[in-house]
């Protein structure tokens, strides 16, 4: 469902000239690079901080939407609602699968998350409080992660540019389900029309953070760019979002939260009010209304299957030994 | 930190009968049985499949990207290896 | 159908209600995992499971509402009861628990489930026969997926085994419940609609015993098994469950969602 921004990833490598060079060459050329290819150091990194941080936020992701799966209001509700949950789970395994290929474990990935040196995108650091704001994530959130992983789908390293192929094909009934909850609140009673444009007056402005910080204040966009990691500019994305979505918005008879959001004919998109940024790292940074509640949820899964995992891999030590006793008897 | 890391495996769908099974992704498990299962749980919940191959993927042994010139290259100059390389007049029809 | 005839709409409308309360209320508990799983591979497992039983849960209601011909839909009668018209089983609705016992309540259920779909293969409610055609496949994933994950917890490591064991205890008082015979299976096992659970015991056993002894774990005998979810005589845990589950619809009666 996601992607923010990247925040935080150092590009600076050590190689030199010619080297740089002739992997630029190879970008430049539209060749993807694989897991053993050489590689820039730097560019190594930002790819294993980029897809840890989307699959982090995948997986952080089914906890707000989760929180909605026992009290779905019908069951056809429910049984979306527990698939695309489902979904958010199988796009960040997908993803930490990708990370793997750069030589960094899934177990590793998971304590970076539980420590807090890894981030995930801060709008998941929001509560879900009534059900309209499962229709207000599967509209804008993921309305705004498409716009962000599609170009990914073109991402310069092939495992990760596979992995976006799978997620955004899969994706593409997540943001469907949540406008159709939308349009079924805003053309039901009044309560329930309350109920829908409360859930977007609240979830408005975190879905335009998710975009991250502007280009003029993001230190690593530039090389990112050049390596064809990114396709497009977080201030890009954001106005392809907001062009997109106030209209869909706008024909459920719903109001934007943003006395300034007016079409602009000259360029041919929405001006939009100005995003509070502080807001912005403040949540990234840990202060959220729900960032504890988040990290504590993952840790309490993580410690309490440890047994589970550590009995998997028991018995498969004895299944082996079984088999080789087996073998040996039968020899 | 290696210790205790569930393997990895890599999963090969295919999507039909008369298809090759194809590379899809990977999943953790701690033996093959739980693997192969994982593997159905997480890639052929769209109908993906109808078979499912899972492989450790310590068990891969992978050519070098360094050797990929002496590999490969020597391949793309033997042209006579493609039909299109053979000129046969058009009155032969097709052949 | 010249069987149908054998049989009430009543007491169709009540077997069916049974099954549907059964699955959907031990689909609700596994969809609670969702998010909270020992590892990645088993927060795609759990739904998969739980959303075979949802839709098992959605075909029976949809049925049992037609049946019972006062043009309720599957959402009015799954979430606009009252606690003590809920039918299912007690197996049903015990609460998760660790993943041991999660697993092994998966596992007596679809044991359970697996003898009665297949019995209702031939049931001469065609309808019934073409819902069972399409469960038995899935109940039979699921006897797969839990009960290798129980071989693996009882025999893992000293504390999974020691975990293990305690589900097995836990739960034993839930077992004979669930092959009880009364008015309504005898009505449908004489119409020929459905197998009487009395006789599933030894396919349950057949399914149960050989994971179990795999798992070296041993059947725990009680002599204190707990009835009383058939008359809707529940644990005090369901009444939260349907608080949650009902909490939409009472609170905004009568929308579409």
């Amino acid at each position: 469902m996601y992607s923010q921004g990247l925040i935080g990833a150092k590009t600076e490598t050590t190689e030199d000239e010619a080297f740089l060079a002739a992997f630029q060459a190879r970008i430049d050329a539209e060749e993807k690079i694989e897991p053993n290819d050489p590689m820039p150091e730097g560019y190594r990194r930002t790819l294993i901080r980029q897809i840890g941080q989307h699959a982090h936020s995948e997986i952080v992701g089914m906890l707000p939407e989760g929180n909605w799966i026992t009290r779905a209001p019908s069951l056809r509700r429910k049984a979306a609602l527990l698939a695309k949950v489902q979904d958010e789970g199988g796009h960040g395994l997908y993803l930490y699968s990708a990370a793997e290929t750069l030589g960094v474990s899934r177990e590793e990935m998971t304590e970076e998350l539980l420590s807090g040196k890894a981030k995930y995108s801060s709008i998941f650091n929001y509560p879900t409080l009534t059900w309209a704001d499962i229709g207000a994530i599967g509209w804008l959130v993921d309305g705004a992660a498409i716009m962000n992983q599609i170009p990914l789908c073109r991402c310069s390293y092939g495992p990760y540019a596979r992995a976006m192929i799978r997620v955004c094909k899969e994706e593409s009934f997540h943001q469907r389900q949540g406008y159709e909850i939308m349009m079924t609140l805003a053309r039901g009673t009044p309560e329930q029309k309350e109920m829908a444009q409360d859930a977007l007056n609240r979830w408005w402005w975190p879905s335009l953070m998710m975009f991250g910080p502007h280009d003029a204040d993001s230190q690593h966009g530039d090389q990112s760019m050049k390596w064809k990691i990114k396709r497009f500019t977080n201030d890009e994305l954001r106005q392809k979002f907001v062009d997109a979505t106030v209209p869909q918005g706008e024909f459920i008879g719903l109001t934007f939260p943003d006395p300034d959001l007016k079409w602009n004919e000259e360029k041919g998109g929405y001006d939009f009010g100005a995003i509070d940024w502080d807001e912005f790292w403040r949540v990234v940074k840990g202060h959220g209304p729900m960032n504890r509640e988040r990290i504590a949820a993952r840790q309490k899964a993580w410690d309490d299957g440890a047994w589970v995992r550590e009995a998997a891999l028991a018995h498969a030590e004895k299944r082996k030994a079984r088999r080789a006793a087996a073998k040996m008897a039968a020899e | 930190m290696t210790k205790n890391q569930i393997p990895l495996w890599e999963v090969f769908i295919r999507p039909r009968n008369g298809l090759a099974h194809k590379h899809c992704g990977s999943v953790h498990a701690a033996d093959e049985v739980m693997a192969l299962q994982a593997a159905r749980d997480v890639y052929t919940r769209r109908g993906e499949g109808t078979s499912i191959w899972v492989v450790p993927s310590a068990a891969i042994t992978a050519s070098d990207p360094e050797n990929k010139d002496e590999n490969f290259e020597p391949a793309l100059t033997k042209v006579y290896r493609h039909p299109t390389f053979y000129e046969i007049p058009d009155e032969v029809g097709h052949m | 159908m010249a069987a149908a005839a054998a049989v009430s709409g009543e007491a169709l409308t009540a077997f069916l209600l049974r099954l549907a309360d059964d699955h959907l209320i031990i689909g609700h508990r596994l969809s609670e995992w969702c998010g909270h799983a020992p590892m990645l591979e088993e927060d795609l497992a759990m739904p998969n499971m739980a959303l075979d039983l949802i839709g098992q849960a959605r075909t029976l209601y949809q049925y049992a509402g037609e049946v019972e011909g006062k043009g309720r839909d599957e959402d009015q009668i799954a979430y606009v009861r009252r606690e003590r018209d809920y039918v299912n089983c007690l197996m049903a609705e015990r609460e998760n628990g660790d993943f041991a016992h999660t697993m092994l309540r998966q596992l007596h259920f679809a044991a359970f489930m697996q003898p009665l779909w297949q019995g209702m293969l031939s049931s001469r409610d065609e309808r019934l026969a073409g819902i069972a055609a399409k469960a038995e496949k899935e109940v039979a994933y699921h006897i797969r997926h839990a009960g290798e994950w129980v071989v693996r917890l009882g025999d893992g490591t000293e504390e999974s085994t020691r975990r293990m064991k305690a589900a097995v205890e836990a739960l034993a008082p839930y077992v004979d419940e669930l092959f009880e015979s009364d008015a309504v299976t005898k009505a449908m096992a004489e119409a020929g609609i459905a197998p009487d659970p009395a006789t599933l015991r030894p396919a349950f056993d057949a399914i149960v015993g050989p994971i179990f002894a795999e798992a070296g774990l041993a059947w725990v005998e009680t002599q204190h098994g707990q009835t009383g979810g058939r008359q809707g005589r529940h644990g005090e845990a369901l009444g939260f469950l349907l608080a949650e589950l009902q909490h939409m619809q009472r609170t905004y009666p009568g929308m579409i969602w």
